[in-house]
């Protein structure tokens, strides 16, 4: 992958939209516009960033409860997932969903899933309809390293190997799973391990650097989809905030949390810009007012938004069929 | 129209005509393909349509149930096979999280025309673990729709009612009927889900039942004949949606109410059912309703204990003359 300033600016604007999003959202979650569990990705964005930009709009994306990344890195619209987090008909899943369940069939998005590991089966499967029906995509499942002690993970992974399918499985280790560290419930703590051992090309990446996880998406992805199999990326990361806004983090030292935050993606990724000399082509006062003129809209947006009339509650528990 | 035709080969032809007409339809389970089926009901097409459409999965319920789900959101009509009911909780939450949600989670977008299919019920001696009738939990999750074939006829049809349905469809096949015979009109037009049978008129109490449990309400209604007493016998079909109208009908009718499920009572099927009367047709009843439900208990190996666990047809006879106020 080569690293030219067009990529540089879009990584790095990509990566300052999620920061700076899910810190407008703290606030309106502090001012009660938003409810609910709402679970914070900064300091992670480097992997939504670097998986995304390995993608053609035909492969589609599974995720977890910790999606507002990856919704705005697959390219959801800002705007509607802020309405969505403001209960609004505009939100992406018509304010059914809330923060946890982001859905866009424009991005072929299919969701947070809140079932730790929930969604891998369902990526096992949408690969295999892709490869049944000799379709050239992949499908991205992305999940915290908390899913690796699930057996969905493991069905998953050995179906997905079995059956030679077109997957991408993406962990996601942020070294906890909610407030447990890996080391008390994993025997083996390097995941990608485990996902060899099932036979499927796995790599362990630093998943603070969106160069290092780019390079790896785009290998993996163009492996996929020449028909050799699922891949595996673990990719080693930190959630720099607290699990969800429920959270005093009594379980881990603050030193750990400053230590990681010396690697935050951006600040990294600014480094390696001036490494490169790219840096000084990056206006970042431009970024953060193109930026923050997204949100503000966004907000705006979602404050004008409208909320589902009640007579509509039970929508979208069935389809609605035609008679013809 | 004769009745040559088992039960297992009606749900064989539909699945076999289904996939004959629309390539996106599959069928994956445990043993479903070199096998031919835990209950032989796959037999013979992996042979016609290849192992890529006739998948032997891992036993991996949760796995392979998932992967029915993505399939059916990424354009496939699958067909997945659970072997029995009791196994399908290892799927439960890929049934109850994900295929029953993702419609309306996702505001709409994303609806999962998914089939699966599982034997179910008791009277085989096979114990606690392969004999419930769980059936009555899926009904109660919005989202699903939970069908009961008992007859050769809706065994075949219901395949094709759930592939055509853009929602997922849950077809509980009682094991005791898979070698059942009965008469198959493929060209009849299927009796829509939803829809309750009266499988037999009568004037003097509505027996309210579905799958193997019919056929015991049948013979029952045989015997009550004897002493004067002329049930109406309804198939229900359908656990979710229940065909309310078809019930209170019958309810206005007969004013007696008797129902035979064999799950367990505590908050059955046969217990939704009477509430459902309570609410809608409550100054309709000329008498307490009653149930014949399997006792409550894990389903035991010996024969006289599992039989006199489950619903019986002296049972029925005996509660429905209890109805009649004759007991």
């Amino acid at each position: 992958m080569e690293l030219d300033l067009a990529k540089a600016k879009e990584f790095y604007k990509g990566m300052l939209l999620i920061r700076r999003f899910e810190e407008k959202c703290v606030e309106l979650y502090s001012n009660q516009k938003i409810r609910g569990f709402l679970h914070l990705y900064i300091g992670e964005e480097a992997i939504a960033v670097g998986l995304m930009s390995a993608l053609g709009e035909d492969d589609a994306v599974l995720t977890t409860y910790r999606e507002h990344g990856h919704a705005l890195a697959r390219g959801v619209r800002a705007k509607n997932v802020m309405a969505e987090m403001f209960g609004k008909v505009e939100g992406c899943s018509r304010g059914r969903g809330g923060s946890m369940h982001l859905f866009d069939a424009k991005t072929r998005f299919y969701g947070g899933s809140a079932i730790v590991a929930g969604s891998l089966p369902l990526a096992v499967g949408m690969a295999l309809a892709d490869k049944m029906m000799k379709r050239k995509r992949v499908t991205v499942c992305v999940f915290g390293d908390g899913a690796v002690a699930e057996g969905e993970f493991h069905e998953s992974l050995n179906l997905a190997a079995l059956w030679k399918l077109p997957v991408l499985f993406v962990c996601e280790n942020n070294g906890y799973a909610m407030g447990t560290a890996l080391k008390y419930t994993q025997s083996e703590t390097d995941i990608y391990k485990k996902a060899a051992s099932y036979k499927i090309s796995s790599k362990q990446v630093d998943g603070m650097s969106v160069t290092e996880v780019a390079k790896a998406a785009a290998r993996a992805v163009e492996d996929v989809k020449d028909g050799k199999g699922p891949a595996f990326i673990e990719c080693l990361t930190y959630r720099f905030r607290a699990h969800s806004m429920f959270d005093a983090e009594l379980y881990r030292d603050k030193k750990e949390v400053l230590e990681w935050k010396e690697k935050d993606p951006l600040l990294a990724f600014e480094r390696k810009l001036q490494e490169l000399n790219l840096w000084s082509g990056i206006n970042l006062k431009e970024f953060e007012e193109e930026i923050k003129g997204v949100i503000d809209e966004a907000v705006e947006f979602a404050e004008n938004g409208a909320l589902e009339p009640v007579e509509d509650l039970e929508k979208f528990v069935y389809s609605e069929v035609s008679d013809g | 129209m004769d009745n040559a035709t088992t039960y297992r080969e009606a749900v064989r032809e539909a699945i076999r005509k289904a996939m004959r007409e629309d390539e996106r339809v599959f069928l994956m389970g445990e043993d479903v393909g070199r096998y031919g089926g835990c209950y032989a009901v796959s037999m013979g097409l992996l042979d016609e349509f290849g192992e890529e459409r006739i998948i032997d999965a891992p036993l991996s319920e949760s796995g392979f149930t998932g992967a029915g789900i993505g399939a059916a959101m990424n354009g496939m009509r699958p067909i997945v096979e659970i072997m029995t009911v009791n196994f399908s909780l290892l799927a439960l939450d890929q049934i109850v999280n994900n295929a029953a949600t993702l419609l309306h989670m996702s505001g709409g977008q994303f609806n999962v025309p998914l089939v699966i299919r599982m034997a179910t019920g008791g009277g085989k001696q096979l114990g606690a673990q392969h004999s419930h009738s769980l059936e009555g939990w899926f009904a109660h999750v919005p989202g699903l729709k939970v069908l009961t074939p008992a007859t050769a006829q809706d065994a075949y049809d219901m395949v094709g009612l759930a592939l055509a349905d853009p929602d997922p469809v849950l077809i509980f096949e009682n094991a005791l009927l898979y070698n059942a015979k009965g008469s198959l009109d493929v060209e009849a037009t299927p009796l829509p889900i939803g829809k309750a049978f009266v499988a037999k008129e009568g004037k003097d109490v509505s027996v309210l039942t579905y799958g193997i449990s019919l056929f015991k309400a049948l013979d029952a209604a045989q015997s009550l004949a004897k002493d004067g007493i002329d049930a109406e016998v309804i198939d229900l079909r359908s656990l979710r949606p229940l065909d309310d109208e078809t019930i209170m009908n019958s309810v206005k009718k007969t004013r007696k109410v008797l129902i035979v499920d064999e799950g367990w009572k505590s908050g059955s099927v046969s217990a939704e059912i009477m509430a459902r009367i309570n609410e809608q047709a409550f100054y309709e009843l000329d008498a307490p309703m009653e149930r014949v439900c399997t006792v409550e208990v894990p389903l035991p190996y010996a024969k006289h204990l599992e039989d006199a666990a489950l619903p019986q047809v002296d049972k029925i006879v005996a509660m429905a003359k209890k109805v009649m106020g004759e007991s």
